[in-house]
């Protein structure tokens, strides 16, 4: 394995988010009965005609100038010829050889302190095809063309990348980075954001690219960094084996964890792209562009630069914390109150409520526990309310929904005891049940003072200051 | 230009157009006469010229982002040949 | 029963009959004549007895409009809601189109009466309607010959009365030439003057909707109402739409009229040649100046248009695949089969050829070769009459190089039928406006004399036409069909 090396580039179908088609007022809405949102323009009715959106344009725009990306201010579209019944025009309407979006790129960051600037070939705009349905009738297909017409902007890399992770990290960062730009939903299971994967291999320091496979059908990150890592391993293998890597598309199958040949689509085709006829080429002015540039959002690196210098974040903790736009959305909400805190609740969210989140399978925005649950729970950390260790009892207790952070500390009795007459009574009556401890430090094992502290702590049902506890055991055990 | 018969059927399949076989001579001669018609169009140099896709100079019009269509599913789906549950219907496709 | 559209106006206004009255005679005349001309794919009857009581109502409430309650036939490309739009075609032979074409609405709001929908050639395909699926058309003047196409149905049935008027749609010529051949008036305006959106496309950036009347004057009259900037086309000009009837009178005196030295050459019938000379004449008394121009690159517009109308056709006729609407072969074993034999049932030999033809002019390979070069030849035609309106207000010449020929004499011959297109087709390339008017005979057959105007002067077309109908009378001939 070692003498090869994989060389990988992305498609990217990101559904941008408009209410309406690309070219049709039919609602873009998931989850509709079949063909409900479908209309006449989406149907391919005779002599129906394409008009385009505006807000389609934009959105494409705007993607265009956060990868820095030149943007033709004259872009067409072209028909892309071929037969299937989700494609009921016959062709799907698309841009060819004049693209709204040209060459851009981006930087990810595959690994803690890893940055690597990605190649963005060009981005285009086209149309969504529907959906055939195979499980619905016996003998027949389903077709449902409620997602046909949907617009899409086709990001394309340049084979760029070199290892599934690489491909995984670039993945993520134009999925934050369209959610960022609010251009697209970002929900891969209702198939919002597609990745398909060219994958080659070639071995170490030749130049030429080898023969590439296209992988599809791939619905999460997880399943991306699988198919690609098991098809880089497949063509090895097949080379090592004496074989040859045929150029293909190949299905990722999430239940076998494999990819397999597409056969029904095997055959070359043959496109025939020419210029829509019912579309004009679409111009965009130095304006468009100026107002659209200065409409933008903070992007990702902005933010993770601003973290890094106003909040003096970790260049890893700023990674992380924007490489999703609902993190930094929360990470934000939690500081408005407490910027002082930062740091702390840096930690929490990384840490704790990460974990929580994982291992229910939830998204942030999800979260049971809200940003000012969490900000008030840091608080009473730093002002002595609660110790660090009741702390996670809170967190547990608010994620299960037993309300807010003083809600739980209130009707558990969690409050610490920092009364230093009570914390005196505790260690009085552990110093009184334990001479033979008291013997031993005195005659200098001094490692007995952490027992003593766990006993009170322990009588105090962890409530009491440990910092007092700790000095007034020292005072008077002396 | 002249075209062989294995053209025919290639095109014809591209095309999705069933094309019976003892019509295929035929297609060839009409075809190829048609494309000796269209190659004197290689009779002047146009190189240099911008190509033109349509006639007017114009551009692009953009329509408002707004839903403005209803549900016709039934009305659209009575001229249909075979629809069952809201779909259309096709031999089931493999894939 | 010959009456024009302006005569129907007149005597709806003045109460000599009732849209009822006048419909019904219309009616009765298709029924007579009909099986012998085979205009009309579809009569509406029905519906066109409801449309005239409902104008009659309209025009009795004071309502009405310019046009409320005057019989109109359009072209069986045009979708009309509920009715069946059948393109000429059997793949369509089923099709009740779910929704109205924007033509059709403005008729509807204008308070037109639809008599039907008319006879074509399959998908506007042909220049002589033998490529429809519903039968040739018979040339009301020699039932021998072919009324032209692929408008067929809509010429011969205005030359024939069995309509005041008619839709046509143009995409090379298939308003023009069977005006030409069936002796009645018909302009194909600027592309982008007249919606698309809801006629059947045939080559999307070539097609263009047009009236067929008896008169110029007929004819300002239908395109005011056809003539609109539509959102829904892409392709639709936003350019002002004038007054056209109020621009009839304005004269041709010092207009100058250029004749295309190569509309005169090889090719053109000798007696048409003539005919058009003395209407030429007529044009010079009534002041025009004439003058020869060129427009050298007319020769390469058959070639370049046969490319660039099939490539777009190839892709346009894709959408009829049997699986939403349309024919549906028997039986399907499996997707492909469905696909190739309800589209190789559906589709006519013409039709099969066009989209072969196209398919083959944009696959990989080929492209630059032919879809890409006759672009830039596409180019070239527009500039050459671009620089010919530097010179001239209009250009002149014969609309076709021959008379209207015998049904089945071309039907072997794809390309001896496509060289009848040369005079019209450049001007489809060029987006320009153009119409045909009747202007003698030749073997007891009409004549046309075409003329060109510049982008979006539809008006100075019409006025141009009707100044030489105030002094001649070739339009108001008619055929005489027997009773």
């Amino acid at each position: 394995m070692s003498d090869w090396e994989s060389v990988i580039g992305l498609e990217i179908h990101a559904q941008l988010a408009t209410v309406s088609k690309i070219f049709s007022g039919a609602s873009t809405a998931f989850g509709a009965d079949p063909n409900t949102q479908a209309c006449a323009v989406d149907l391919g009715m005779p002599g129906v005609l394409p008009v385009l959106n505006r807000e389609a344009v934009s959105m494409a725009i705007r993607f265009g100038v956060a990868i820095d990306a030149q943007i033709d201010r004259h872009s067409v579209f072209a028909r892309k010829n071929y037969f299937y019944p989700d494609l009921p025009k016959g062709y799907q309407i698309s841009q060819f050889e004049l693209p709204i979006v040209g060459k851009g790129h981006i930087s990810v960051s595959p690994g803690e302190g890893e940055h690597k600037e990605i190649g963005i070939t060009r981005a285009h705009l086209e149309e969504d095809a529907g959906k055939s349905i195979h499980d619905q009738f016996p003998e027949q297909s389903g077709i449902d063309l409620n997602r046909a017409g949907t617009p899409l902007l086709e990001i394309v890399s340049e084979p760029d990348m070199r290892s599934a992770k690489e491909a995984v990290a670039y993945a993520r960062k134009i999925h934050s980075l369209v959610r960022y730009l609010e251009i697209c939903d970002g929900n891969m299971q209702e198939g919002s954001f597609r990745c398909d994967a060219n994958v080659s291999v070639r071995r170490k320091g030749e130049q030429e690219l080898g023969t590439r496979a296209e992988l599809k059908n791939i619905n999460s990150f997880r399943f991306l960094e699988r198919a690609i890592n098991f098809e880089i391993e497949r063509q090895v293998d097949l080379i090592e084996d004496g074989g040859r890597v045929v150029q293909e598309t190949r299905l990722y199958d999430a239940e076998r964890d494999e990819t397999r040949s597409m056969r029904s689509k095997e055959e070359a085709n043959d496109y025939r792209y020419f210029p829509d006829p019912d579309l004009l080429p679409v111009t965009v002015s130095d304006e468009d562009i100026a107002q659209i540039r200065a409409g933008l959002p903070e992007l990702p690196e902005q933010k993770k630069q601003r973290y890094i210098d106003e909040l003096k974040l970790s260049d890893y903790n700023a990674e992380l914390l924007t490489g999703n736009r609902d993190t930094a959305l929360f990470f934000e909400a939690t500081l408005a109150e407490s910027p002082e805190l930062s740091a702390q609740l840096v930690n929490w969210i990384l840490g704790d409520l990460a974990g929580a989140l994982n291992k229910a399978g939830l998204e942030i925005s999800d979260s049971p526990i809200k940003p000012a649950m969490l900000t008030q729970l840091v608080a009473r950390i730093a002002d002595n309310t609660i110790s660090g260790k009741i702390a996670k009892e809170v967190f547990d207790a608010m994620w299960q929904g037993e309300g807010s952070a003083d809600d739980v500390i209130e009707a558990r009795g969690l409050k610490q005891i920092t009364d230093s007459g009570a914390i005196e009574t505790l260690i009085d009556e552990v110093i009184a049940a334990n001479p033979e401890q008291v013997e031993q430090f005195r005659a200098g094992k001094e490692k007995v003072l952490g027992f003593f502290v766990g006993q009170v702590m322990k009588q105090s049902q962890g409530k009491a200051n440990p910092g007092q506890v700790n000095a007034i055991l020292r005072d008077k055990l002396k | 230009m002249t075209l062989k018969s294995e053209d025919i059927r290639n095109i014809a399949h591209l095309a999705r157009l069933h094309i019976d076989e003892d019509a295929i001579d035929d297609y060839v001669d009409d075809l190829s006469n048609i494309l000796s018609l269209v190659d004197q169009m290689n009779q002047i140099d146009s190189s240099s010229v911008a190509p033109l896709s349509n006639p007017l100079d114009a551009t692009q019009r953009l329509r408002a982002d707004e839903v403005t269509e209803t549900n016709q599913r039934d009305k659209f789906q009575q001229i249909a040949p075979d629809v069952a549950d809201g779909f259309y219907r096709v031999p089931k496709v493999i894939e | 029963m010959t009456r024009s559209v302006i005569e129907i106006c007149a005597g709806l206004a003045t109460g000599e009959f009732s849209s009822v009255e006048i419909t019904q005679d219309y009616l009765a005349r298709i029924a007579l004549h009909n099986p012998a001309l085979n205009c009309f794919i579809s009569v509406t009857g029905e519906l066109a007895l409801e449309q005239a009581r409902q104008a009659d109502a309209v025009r009795a409430a004071g309502n009405a409009g310019a046009l409320t309650g005057v019989p109109i036939a359009h072209k069986d490309l045009f979708c009309t809601d509920g009715v069946r739009t059948s393109c000429g075609s059997r793949i369509l032979d089923n099709f009740i189109a779910p929704y109205d074409a924007t033509v059709i609405e403005q008729f509807n709001q204008g308070g037109t009466v639809m008599l039907g929908k008319t006879n074509m050639d399959e998908f506007a395909m042909g220049s002589s309607n033998e490529n429809s699926y519903y039968g040739s058309v018979a040339n009301p003047w020699n039932l021998k010959h072919v009324p032209g196409g692929s408008s067929g149905g809509s010429a011969a049935a205005v030359a024939a009365g069995l309509a005041p008027a008619a839709t046509g749609t143009d995409t090379g010529g298939s308003i023009r030439q069977p005006a030409a051949f069936c002796g009645v008036t018909g302009i194909k305006p600027t592309y982008g003057r007249v919606s698309r959106y809801g006629m059947i496309a045939f080559a999307s950036s070539l097609d263009q909707g047009g009236p067929f009347a008896r008169s110029a004057e007929d004819c300002a009259l239908l395109l005011q109402t056809m003539a609109k900037f539509d959102p829904r086309d892409s392709t639709s000009s936003e350019q002002a739409v004038p007054d056209y009837s109020a621009g009839l009178g304005q004269g041709i005196e010092g207009l100058k009229i250029g004749l295309p030295k190569e509309y005169f050459a090889d090719g053109l019938d000798s007696r048409i040649a003539g005919v058009i000379e003395t209407a030429i004449d007529e044009l010079r008394k009534l002041g025009a100046e004439i003058k020869e121009i060129s427009l050298p690159n007319t020769g390469l517009s058959i070639p370049t248009y046969y490319v660039v109308a099939m490539a777009e056709c190839s892709s346009n006729l894709s959408r009829f695949d049997g699986v939403r609407f349309g024919h549906r072969c028997e039986k399907p074993v499996d997707l492909e089969d469905l696909y190739k034999r309800s589209r190789g049932e559906g589709f006519g030999a013409e039709v099969k050829r066009r989209i072969l033809i196209g398919t083959y002019a944009l696959s990989a390979g080929y492209y630059d070769a032919y879809y890409l070069k006759a672009q830039q030849l596409r180019r070239m035609i527009k500039d050459d009459f671009q620089s010919a309106f530097d010179s001239v207000d209009l250009i002149l010449g014969p609309t076709t190089p021959e008379v209207a020929f015998e049904i089945g004499a071309k039907t072997d011959d794809p390309v001896s039928m496509y060289l009848q297109d040369i005079y019209t087709i450049s001007l489809n390339l060029a987006g320009l406006p153009g119409m045909s008017l009747p202007v003698g005979f030749v073997d007891g057959l009409p004549v046309g004399m075409q003329l060109i105007g510049n982008y979006f002067d539809e008006a100075g077309l019409l006025a141009a036409a009707h100044s030489y109908q105030q002094v001649s009378d070739w339009h108001l001939q008619t055929p005489g069909l027997t009773s």
